[in-house]
């Protein structure tokens, strides 16, 4: 059951997408993110659909992926539409009826934000591999090494967390698999009595975590590793020409949305 | 103490998805009350999967179990009550130890079964006299101890459950030849002065050949070879076949065989041997 | 030729420690030899290749590689560089999501230029047999083709020694007969130093040299045969002697032998 959780996950791939610079997608996620929250009547969401459809048709990666991806966000998306359906003021659907039709209206293009935000987020860590992910943010943050930020070390404790997800959950579950045959109850008891529950599973996770950080440190200095200073990458980022026309379509995005906003569409 | 009954057991893992897989297909198998069974077989052959089905872990994709003439899966509290019947220790168990003393973690097994506190406390002692654990490591934390230590501290914490049917995931793995030996010297006290029926999976052919009364040879998810240790190694070209490696003396014998030395019966252990190339005037 | 390791007389204690855990070891490691190192839990064999490459310093005594003193941090990188070091847990050395990601993580470290490092990667790949996996997420493959992605991340320095500090102790026998391959091939055609830590008698097998180690010290040095013969000795150390020299030793045979091929040819002779 946890080994579902889809985050962080790379799906390898040679498309147009997969081959753009990390650099260009990470900043054509802001750019969508903007245009997103720009977005303000229905033609406004119709077009941000379409460009996130359009995208992973390109990108060849199928919704059910996206759908798979969203499943954990179900409580927080069904909580919005709910709370925007019910305190919505206006035309009631039905005379005497607590739900208006701008509720109605609020509460899908609430769910489509939520919904089209999630699935921009996840065509990035779809499309782009975690190393090139943290590679093309520490060189976009790379100025600010100039103020004393530690980018370098950031974006590697990134990488290192998303390398060691797909690890920790399968020690949770073998974990809980031991506890369980010890009689332990996860499922039963009141809120107080399963959070105690969870302790058998969190200290050894705990315990284990600090010896797994523990050898790889030694693991990592055995290979040379001596921060930022020095290093070279196997994979150069490069500016081609489609980063250019690329960033160029985001930008006219957030243009043509801005616009709409204007005329209130 | 505790006798088990598969019938047609099967279990299909992410069963609709595109991942699907058929980890092991329409076992039956009934293993009697004490028996000491070993179970063979690489890596994916679906002896895990197996062991965690005998105490309701796992829920048949179809097929029964039956212990003690009771289907486990019948409802919610069968599938509870059996995990007091039968004890599981996986592989590496030292990484499930979470209390502040090995006492309450030893104790951890018998309090989630609701026992009294005068009956927890001898439990644990009892457990620690099986697996050599001396008392005054009661009261220390489980991680200042070495690994053999916390790998014991573990399976006492499953022995103090009394359960019926003991069964362990590769105890020994990653222990040095003393450790090993220690570890299964415990589990055989365990077994004789309990009478429990202890089901043990191992790489260790030696170990395996030497220990148990009986063994079952798993192969792609169902069972390629069942009989004693005496029948098994009797062909053990077969387990050659399947990529499993043979005890070291029953090598030896195979190889002294193909130069036309005629040694008589079923050759797995040292004593065998030897007790075979005196047949034939070596010694 | 100058030996590529040189253990002298060290003594080592954890600075917080009260036991000695390396109690004067004297050893030379030849360039090119394949030498393995026996010994219990406890026995200091893990501090020892700890020693190798400067992960541990001696508290007294001197470790040379190449000729340069591991206590001397100038020569630090050239050291690690010079000795690779594969560890026990294949997972927690590991450390980029894509195999290929994560061979490039020691020659990036080293700052090597970028079409090298992928000469370097995809060799070091086709070394250990994992050059089809280079696209694979680390997680998904088991435990043997783990630990030979850890060597070919070693290999990728173009180390001189590769010690390997129980790599077997979590694998099942599969993973455990493709490491010891991988490591034997290294050896035996590219001319790698290798040193072998490990507590299977039978992984010592087909090594040149079998040192044992027991209570931070050296009780046996030789070849395999030679070790392995000493029946009692190795008892003693709570250590296992492969069968063949075992049925050998008793019939009063030499014991000069490990494979049962030729075991069981000496003893057919013997018969006839």
């Amino acid at each position: 059951m946890l080994k579902d959780v889809t985050l962080g996950q790379y799906f390898p791939g040679n498309t147009v997408v997969h081959r753009l610079d990390p650099r260009t997608k990470i900043l054509l996620l802001i750019f969508f993110i903007v245009a997103l929250f720009a977005a303000k009547g229905w033609v406004g969401y119709g077009v941000m659909l379409l460009v996130t459809a359009g995208s992973m048709a390109i990108s060849h990666i199928s919704p059910k992926n996206i759908f798979k991806g969203l499943k954990p966000m179900i409580f927080i998306i069904v909580f919005t539409a709910a709370l925007n359906l019910f305190y919505t003021d206006g035309t009631p659907v039905l005379p005497g009826w607590p739900i208006t039709w701008e509720g109605v209206a609020r509460s899908v293009q609430m769910v489509l934000r939520i919904v089209l935000l999630i699935a921009g987020t996840f065509l990035l860590t779809y499309t782009t591999s975690p190393m090139a992910l943290t590679d093309g943010m520490e060189r976009l943050l790379g100025p600010l090494k100039k103020i004393g930020l530690p980018i370098h070390e950031i974006t590697m404790m990134m990488s290192m967390a998303l390398r060691f997800i797909p690890t920790l959950i399968e020690e949770t579950d073998k974990i809980m698999s031991a506890q369980k045959a010890r009689g332990a109850d996860f499922e039963n008891g009141s809120l107080l009595q399963r959070a105690k529950a969870l302790l058998p599973i969190l200290v050894p996770l705990f315990v284990s975590s600090f010896r797994r950080a523990d050898e790889l440190a030694v693991a990592m200095e055995s290979r040379c590793y001596h921060g930022g200073g020095g290093r070279t990458r196997m994979k150069q980022l490069h500016f081609a020409p489609r980063d250019l026309w690329a960033l160029l379509l985001g930008a006219m995005l957030i243009a043509g949305m801005f616009v709409l906003r204007r005329f209130g569409l | 103490m505790s006798e088990i009954r598969v019938e047609a057991l099967t279990h299909v893992y992410s069963a609709g998805t595109p991942f699907e897989k058929t980890a092991i297909e329409n076992i039956s198998l009934s293993i009697p009350s004490g028996q000491f069974v070993g179970l063979l077989g690489h890596t994916g052959s679906g002896k895990s999967t197996f062991i965690q089905h005998l105490n309701a872990l796992l829920k048949p994709s179809s097929g029964t179990v039956y212990v003690d003439g009771e289907d486990i899966n019948k409802d919610k509290k069968s599938r509870r009550a059996v995990k007091n019947k039968v004890g599981l220790v996986f592989q590496y168990p030292e990484y499930q130890l979470f209390e502040e003393t090995v006492f309450a973690d030893i104790a951890f097994g018998p309090k989630n079964m609701g026992l009294s506190k005068e009956e927890i406390e001898q439990r644990v002692h009892e457990a620690c006299g099986f697996v050599g654990v001396e008392e005054e490591l009661l009261q220390r934390s489980p991680l200042e101890l070495s690994g053999g230590q916390k790998r014991r501290i573990a399976i006492a914490g499953v022995i103090a459950m009394r359960p019926g049917v003991l069964i362990l995931d590769e105890p020994t793995a990653g222990l040095d030849p003393a450790g090993c030996r220690q570890i299964m010297d415990n589990i055989c006290r365990y077994r004789r002065e309990s009478g429990a029926t202890v089901l043990i999976v191992s790489h260790n052919m030696d170990d395996a050949a030497r220990l148990t009364e009986r063994l079952i040879v798993f192969n792609r998810g169902t069972v390629a070879m069942d009989g004693t240790p005496e029948q098994i190694f009797a062909q053990p070209e077969r387990l050659v076949e399947i990529g499993l490696n043979v005890p070291q003396s029953t090598a030896l014998a195979m190889a002294l065989r193909e130069k036309g030395v005629q040694l008589a019966g079923s050759i797995y252990t040292h004593a065998q041997l030897m007790q075979a190339l005196k047949g034939v005037g070596a010694c | 030729m100058d030996p590529i390791i040189r253990f002298e007389n060290v003594h080592f204690t954890y600075p917080e420690g009260e036991e000695e855990i390396l109690r004067g070891v004297d050893l030379q490691i030849e360039k090119g030899s394949f030498v393995a190192v026996l010994g219990h839990n406890g026995s200091g064999k893990s501090t020892l290749a700890k020693h190798m490459n400067a992960i541990l310093l001696p508290s007294s005594g001197k470790v040379l590689v190449r000729g340069m003193d591991t206590a001397d941090e100038a020569k630090l990188l050239d050291i690690r560089r010079s000795v690779g070091m594969v560890f026990q847990n294949p997972d927690n050395q590991i450390v980029a999501n894509v195999v290929e990601d994560d061979v490039a993580f020691a020659p990036e470290n080293l700052g090597v230029p970028s079409a090298e490092i992928r000469q370097r990667v995809d060799a070091a790949l086709r070394q250990v047999g994992m050059y089809d996996f280079r696209m694979h997420a680390p997680h998904l493959l088991s435990g043997g083709q783990k630990q030979r992605v850890a060597i070919a991340g070693v290999l990728a320095m173009e180390p001189e020694v590769l010690v390997l500090d129980e790599p077997t102790a979590m694998l099942d026998p599969q993973g455990r007969g493709e490491v010891i391959q991988t490591v034997t091939r290294l050896c035996r055609e590219k001319g790698m130093t290798v040193v072998l830590i490990t507590h299977h008698m039978e992984e010592c097998i087909g090594a040149d040299r079998l040192v044992v180690m027991s209570n931070g010290a050296i009780v046996a040095d030789g070849s395999p045969a030679e070790v392995f013969s000493q029946v009692e000795l190795m008892e003693r150390e709570g250590l296992d002697v492969p069968e063949t020299t075992r049925v050998l030793h008793e019939l009063g045979l030499p014991t000069e032998t490990l494979d049962a091929e030729s075991c069981a040819r000496l003893i057919a002779e013997k018969l006839r």
